[in-house]
């Protein structure tokens, strides 16, 4: 879908801002580029869609050489989010989500049914934001718009350029998982750049990790932390990759899925049995229709008749795409040995353990190092 | 005072007649200054132009240093020589026009300049021409700006339009000129006051249509 081969940039003052690289990302992947400032990351990425010429070398966008397009309409088609957002203050929410349907001569009904489907893809309630002004919005909402402005004209190229930049890091998470819900669904094909390693092995396909406009290492993001080229890389991945490692597997990897449950109405004996037989010390407690309520644990079997007098009810519950870092920093704040996973209809999928997440940690570092 | 409202209340039509001359000449003079200050203010504001944007705000700021009463008779010379009516309308208006051209002209350049490049290379990277990123986002950011320009233009605009009934032009300056020759407070007061006010009431309505035309997501 892109591919680049042996890109640079040279300015005029001399400086090699991008020396040589040669990259091929394929249709429906998610590409980060990955560095420290100044690695030449984001000229990389604006080469592509020709806001800074190449020096020497070629970029095929789709098979095409992208200078023999016009830019314009080479720019249209290329979905565009910047650092900062980059709003338009003067154009209403709407306004600047169509901004490139505006361009492509989309009328004013087709703009508008667009600009709903967008919001509603990004889970903003039309009515409320299709006429506010960015500076009516908070951080993560505009980064929101940001995005729908980059998806306006449906392109089938995205490039986002430290896109969930300038947010607090819980809005940021929230972001990720939903820009990446999103993207199992639309499979575009996407350069992403940004200079946070947590980021990038949570959100990539592949991972491009430049130094000092050089290409060091292609590879996915397992391979990056396991096998790093050299020490650079093993530098930048940094120390603790356990860690890292865990953004990398979901609940749904590590969880049991089909775990011990007892209902409300449920006798206090037989609760007692069923830990006894499995061996444990806790039941999921669960409606008829499985949505999950809390938790009986065995400390609290001595008193009452039912399951419904010693629940604990527990809130707090993750999904079967949550990843393990955030399911283990849940477990730590919340003080809780189990966590309950749960579907979009609050009904239980699964339910996750200390013990499972070190199975599955232990699994994913046997498999990268012995393939 | 009294003198002063006295004589209006009796001269009524000629109180008028000032009046419109007054906005007349002033009017065409700043139609006529706003589209040359923002067309050259557009122009010199590319990338690049640093140079020739200085040099054209030097030579705006170098005529305003000029005094109003030389400039009036250098045209009303030069007009001459080219066989134009030397006196009256035209070269007043064009008097006005030069006074006129630096606050506009400069608000114009600064507020193109001061946007912000962000802004300009997003429009860029989604596809719009330089034409595009010019009338969709950079004139609508930087309208503030040049609206703060046109208001302080027309209010200088207004009073300096007093001196042009010196060479013929009418205006308030009738009455103010014919007063400071007769002694005749009354009639002073009437043109001073009658231009004030003029300046007052155009300078609000130019609040209100500044108002209206700027996007309520610039406002504060």
């Amino acid at each position: 879908m892109i591919r680049l081969e042996k890109v640079t940039k040279i300015y005029p003052d001399g400086t090699k801002a991008v020396r040589e690289v040669s990259l091929e990302v394929k249709r429906g992947e998610l590409c980060v580029l990955l560095g420290p400032s100044g690695c030449g990351k984001t000229t990389t990425m604006k080469m592509i869609n020709r806001l800074i010429p190449l020096t020497s070398g070629k970029i095929y966008v789709d098979g095409v050489d992208h200078v023999s397009v016009n830019e314009n309409e080479l720019r249209r088609n290329i979905g565009y989010a910047i650092q900062e957002v980059g709003l338009f203050p003067h154009m209403t929410v709407a306004e600047n989500i169509t901004t490139v349907p505006a361009l492509k001569g989309w009328t004013k009904a087709d703009r508008t049914k667009r600009a709903v489907e967008l919001l509603k893809l990004l889970r903003m309630a039309p009515n409320e934001f299709m006429n506010k002004y960015p500076k009516e919005l908070s951080g993560g909402q505009r980064q929101r718009i940001g995005i729908a402005r980059a998806l306006g004209a449906n392109p089938p190229i995205l490039l986002m350029d430290e896109p969930f930049g300038a947010i607090d890091p819980v809005t940021r998470i929230d972001l990720q998982d939903e820009f990446l819900k999103i993207q199992q669904e639309l499979k575009k094909t996407i350069i992403f750049v940004t200079h946070d390693i947590y980021e990038a092995v949570k959100m990539a396909d592949s991972v491009v990790l430049m130094k000092e406009g050089q290409l060091v290492q292609h590879a996915s993001p397992a391979d990056l932390l396991y096998r790093p080229k050299n020490r650079f890389v093993e530098d930048f991945v940094g120390s603790d990759r356990g860690l890292k490692c865990l953004q990398l597997i979901r609940a749904r990897e590590a969880m049991w899925d089909s775990p011990a449950t007892v209902t409300l109405d449920a006798s206090v004996e037989s609760a007692r049995k069923q830990m006894e037989e499995e061996g444990i010390d806790w039941l999921a407690v669960i409606s008829h229709d499985r949505r999950f309520l809390g938790w009986v644990v065995s400390s609290d079997l001595v008193k009452g008749d039912t399951v419904s007098e010693i629940i604990t009810v527990s809130s707090i519950r993750v999904t079967a795409d949550t990843v393990l870092s955030e399911a283990l920093s849940q477990m730590l704040t919340s003080g809780l040995k189990v966590l309950a996973a749960v579907d979009q209809h609050e009904r239980l999928e699964g339910v996750l353990t200390f013990e499972g997440i070190q199975t599955a940690l232990r699994k994913a570092v046997q498999k990268e190092g012995t393939e | 005072m009294f003198e002063a409202y006295q004589f209006a209340s009796q001269h009524l039509e000629l109180v008028a007649k000032w009046a419109v001359e007054h906005l007349l000449i002033s009017g065409v003079a700043i139609g006529s200054a706003a589209v040359i200050g923002i067309v050259f203010g557009i122009l010199i504001s590319g990338q690049g132009k640093e140079r020739v944007a200085d040099l054209v705000l030097y030579f705006a700021e170098i005529m305003m240093t000029v005094p109003s009463l030389a400039l009036f008779g250098l045209l009303m010379l030069l007009l001459g020589r080219m066989g134009l009516s030397a006196i009256g309308f035209l070269p007043a208006v064009m008097t006005l026009i030069v006074y006129g051209q630096l606050p506009i002209l400069r608000n114009t350049y600064i507020a193109l300049r001061q946007v912000d490049p962000a802004f300009i290379e997003a429009g860029r990277g989604m596809g719009m021409s330089e034409r595009q990123v010019l009338f969709k986002i950079k004139l609508p950011m930087a309208l503030p700006v040049i609206f703060a320009g046109l208001r302080n233009a027309m209010v200088l605009i207004i009073g300096i339009a007093t001196i042009a009934a010196l060479i013929g032009a009418g205006g308030f300056g009738v009455p103010i000129f014919r007063g400071l020759r007769n002694a005749r407070m009354d009639l002073i007061i009437i043109g001073g006051v009658s231009v004030s006010v003029l300046a007052l009431l155009v300078d609000g309505s130019m609040a209100l249509l500044e108002r209206f035309v700027t996007s309520k997501g610039l406002k504060r």
